[in-house]
């Protein structure tokens, strides 16, 4: 998309008004996804298999079907079955296996039937009543295992065409890339170092567990309602699952209580609509937390080798590294993701990368804000500090000498456009943190990090009252403030000030389609459309004006909210302000509206650097963040509020990844810590104040210069975090969490 | 003509080339071009693509103009959290 109307000066952008949701949540009205109920509504619940993997042999509901609060029971068999209809193959029919096992049980939690019962409690003690025989496989958790020769197949023919020959069948994509020889290049290197690392599994913790209403009539039409990042695709893929027609289902998102990427899919969802088909009455399921962890999205685990070879004086000569990931049962682990993003800071002469998507018997991985991205960021970034360390050479300026800028050619490949990688790692050293002095027993690390972004299909539609207000109708969930920053910028473009514009987040219903919340897609695309739609309806209040001067719609221009005249022949009126236009639009035309539906080409990537100190108890191992600072390019800041908590938010998410956060497996395949008394999340006395600092390089493909913020802040804490635990603890540490065992067994080890 | 560049995991379905010169003034023209030079880059194209003109990377249009001795790189479909 082609922008030659760049805005630089701002009225409304970069303000920080009070958000529009606030008092619906801090006094209870706001609506989340449990927060729904129906007439005759019943309650589901969902039976999930025990075994890490099991053959199901036979299911036997009949008890279940004939006690008497249980109104419907569904299985595979209540599902779509293939080839129902174009389109159910991919990952459609990934997630039809991961709603609802079909012959096998691939994780610990995987549903296998449900039940809709009079109340939850009923619908819960129905579920005993349900008898499945199952024929307990081999199973495999770990993605090294997984790849082994004699590991257990989970399924076979899974592999797709990127996958070379004579790899073990669990390996379901592979990727390559890089440019120039790495072999020349640690050869001219004056240090090499080459070492493997391990994260596990995290989830992304959202404190809103998964939730939904659904309605579903034998006449193929029906109502949901849940919480999820993209109700588009829940209503699409829900359609395919239950062979129904797409816009006959109508789907509502909630308010939501965080994602992070974990509810860009479905899970509770179809069966909920299954369910209500059967018992032709409305059916409600909630997750409890322990569901949340055994069968929803966690990250994927990995398993990394890195090699890289530096200068005495800091220039990286090769870069080469093999990132490892699992996803669970299913294709999809990001690999390809990691391996991109990885060296993407630098700017490398030879570099490669290799990316594998490993099946394991655990719950399908989801999106974890970058995907793929922390883990390799971990491992890359250590190294270089190591290196640094070695060679007696400054941590930031070494990224600075090897760092990635405008025209730069990827490690992924094109050649970079403007980018502010350099101008964050400036701002780190001209930083008060970085010259601060350190105490005894701590370690400071620096880290970058890197993310893509996104665009993606987008519909926005802007209506004027009478009045002289506007409601702006946008189809991405609010997950982290985008309403407040819509009405910033459509503000900007009306000249109406923020409190006149009131953002809703359309149903499936009464907007086009929108993808999901991800990619840290929403202030840069729907916002791109935001704006665009302004613009649209202010060509139209131009030419009410026009007309109503008896002059041509060319020879009027909008400024601070107001049509004027323009150009030499436009001859002299008195300015009309937006509120005088709309107060006679329904005589002069009718309503007045603006829209947007396209892919807006043109996410710009963006960069961070994140400084962190930590103090590590030689005696118990427990590792104290003691100061954190975020820096990251937002292209630029719609409301800098926002972004500051974009920021804080993936430095505290990336501290509890690095520290305590991890999927324990037992022997037996059996997820161990499904409750978050077991599954450490940072809590506020965890944290100290996380500092921000917002570098503002504007993004050439958003009209007022928008990057994407939702996603780089995870992409350096755990590097930055282990780099500042190894300096602290006098030792690498190369596998995370770095919880107190593992730091105690690693001081040991060091003697 | 403009020169289309592969990831390297591709080189298997191009006979080994990492660099495929087709005709093409808009990305859509660009994926029919490779699919009709090397058959096989199919099922890469099906499982989702991007393409990088001279650094932007346009994630699914295919109406997207493609300049004249643009850089050009087929990438694979970002996704994101």
């Amino acid at each position: 998309m082609a922008l030659d109307d760049r805005k630089t000066q701002f009225t409304f952008v970069g303000t920080r008004p009070d958000r529009p949701d606030g008092l619906d949540k801090v006094t209870g009205r706001a609506k989340f996804g449990a927060d729904i109920s129906a007439p005759g509504m019943l309650h589901g619940a969902i039976l999930r298999s025990p075994h890490a993997h099991a053959r199901i042999v036979k299911i036997d509901t009949s008890k279940a079907e004939a006690h008497k609060d249980v109104k419907a029971v569904v299985t595979r068999a209540d599902f779509a079955e293939l080839p129902f209809q174009p389109g159910l193959e991919g990952e459609f029919w990934n997630v039809l296996e991961n709603v609802m096992a079909g012959e096998k049980a691939l994780y610990d939690g995987h549903a296998v039937a449900a039940v809709a019962a009079t109340s939850a409690l009923a619908a819960r003690d129905a579920l005993k009543l349900i008898e499945v025989e199952y024929e307990v496989l081999p199973h495999v958790t770990d993605v090294d295992k997984a790849m082994a020769p004699d590991a257990p197949v989970i399924r076979e023919g899974a592999a797709d065409y990127s996958v070379p020959e004579g790899m073990h069948p669990n390996i379901v994509r592979y990727h390559e890339s890089g440019h120039g020889d790495v072999e020349a290049g640690f050869a001219e290197a004056d240090l090499v170092i080459e070492d493997s690392f391990v994260t596990e599994a995290t989830h992304q913790g959202y404190i809103e567990p998964h939730a939904c209403l659904g309605m579903l009539g034998n006449d193929g039409k029906g109502e949901l309602w849940c919480t999820t990042q993209g109700h588009w695709i829940a209503q699409k893929t829900c359609a395919a699952l239950l062979g129904i027609e797409t816009s006959q289902l109508r789907v509502t998102a909630s308010e939501i209580g965080g994602g992070f990427g974990g509810k860009t899919t479905v899970f509770i969802e179809p069966v909920a609509l299954a369910l209500s088909r059967k018992a032709n009455r409305p059916v409600k399921i909630v997750m409890t937390r322990s569901e949340v962890f055994r069968a929803t999205g966690p990250t994927s685990s990995a398993s990394m080798d890195i090699k890289i070879g530096m200068k005495k004086d800091g220039t990286i000569s090769a870069a080469q590294g093999v990132f490892r990931l699992q996803g669970g049962a299913f294709p999809g682990a990001p690999g390809d993701m990691t391996a991109m993003c990885a060296f993407a800071p630098y700017n490398l002469t030879n570099v490669s990368q290799i990316g594998y998507d490993v099946m394991a018997n655990r719950p399908k991985q989801a999106a974890y804000r970058a995907p793929g991205a922390p883990m390799g960021a971990f491992a890359v970034e250590s190294v270089i500090d190591e290196l640094c360390k070695k060679l007696g050479l400054d941590p930031v300026d070494v990224r600075l000498k090897n760092a990635a800028h405008e025209g730069t050619k990827a490690s992924y490949g094109p050649t970079y456009e403007r980018i502010g990688l350099v101008e964050t790692l400036e701002a780190a050293k001209a930083h008060p943190h970085y010259s601060a002095p350190l105490k005894p027993g701590q370690g400071r690390g620096i880290s970058c990090g890197f993310w893509f972004n996104h665009g993606g299909e987008t519909s926005v539609s802007l209506a004027l009252s009478e009045d002289g207000s506007a409601q702006l109708m946008v189809g991405t969930p609010d997950i982290g403030g985008s309403r407040a920053s819509m009405a910033l910028m459509a503000a900007e473009v009306l000249g109406i000030p923020y409190e006149n514009i009131r953002v809703t987040i359309a149903d499936t219903a009464t907007l086009g389609y929108n993808d999901v919340s991800h990619g840290s897609r929403v202030t840069y695309a729907s916002g791109l459309a935001t704006i665009k739609a302004a613009k649209h309806a202010v060509e139209k209040l131009c030419e009410r004006a026009a007309a109503s001067w008896g002059i041509p719609a060319d020879a009027v221009k909008w400024e601070n909210g107001c049509a004027i005249p323009s150009g030499p022949n436009a001859g002299d009126f008195d300015p009309r302000p937006l509120a005088d236009i709309t107060a006679h639009m329904g005589q002069t035309g009718g309503p007045i509206s603006g829209h947007f539906e396209a892919t807006p080409e043109g996410a710009g990537v963006s960069f961070g650097t994140h400084i962190v100190d930590a103090e590590v108890d030689p005696e118990t191992g427990k590792t104290a963040i003691t100061r954190y600072t975020v820096i990251q390019d937002a292209g630029k800041a719609i409301h800098p509020t926002y972004v500051e908590g974009q920021y804080q938010g993936g430095a505290a998410q990336g501290i509890g990844w690095a520290l305590n956060e991890e999927y324990v497996y037992g022997d037996d395949g059996r997820l161990q810590n499904s409750i978050f008394l077991d599954y450490r999340i940072p809590v506020a006395s965890d944290l100290p104040m996380i500092d921000t600092v917002i570098v503002e390089v504007p993004n050439p493909g958003h009209p007022f210069g928008v990057r994407g913020v939702g996603e780089t802040g995870i992409v350096p804490p755990l590097a930055a975090i282990a780099n500042a635990v190894s300096h602290a603890a006098g030792v690498r540490m190369k596998q995370l969490p770095m919880s107190p065992p593992r730091i105690l067994a690693a001081l040991k080890d060091n003697g | 003509m403009v020169e289309v560049h592969l990831w390297s995991g591709l080189r298997s379905l191009t006979g080994g080339q990492q660099v495929v010169e087709v005709e093409a003034k808009t990305t859509g023209e660009l994926l029919r071009a490779l699919v009709r030079a090397h058959p096989q880059l199919q099922a890469p194209i099906d499982a989702g693509v991007s393409i990088a003109i001279d650094g932007r990377v346009i994630a699914s249009g295919l109406t997207e103009p493609i300049p004249e001795g643009s850089e050009i790189y087929l990438m694979q479909r970002l996704r994101g959290g």
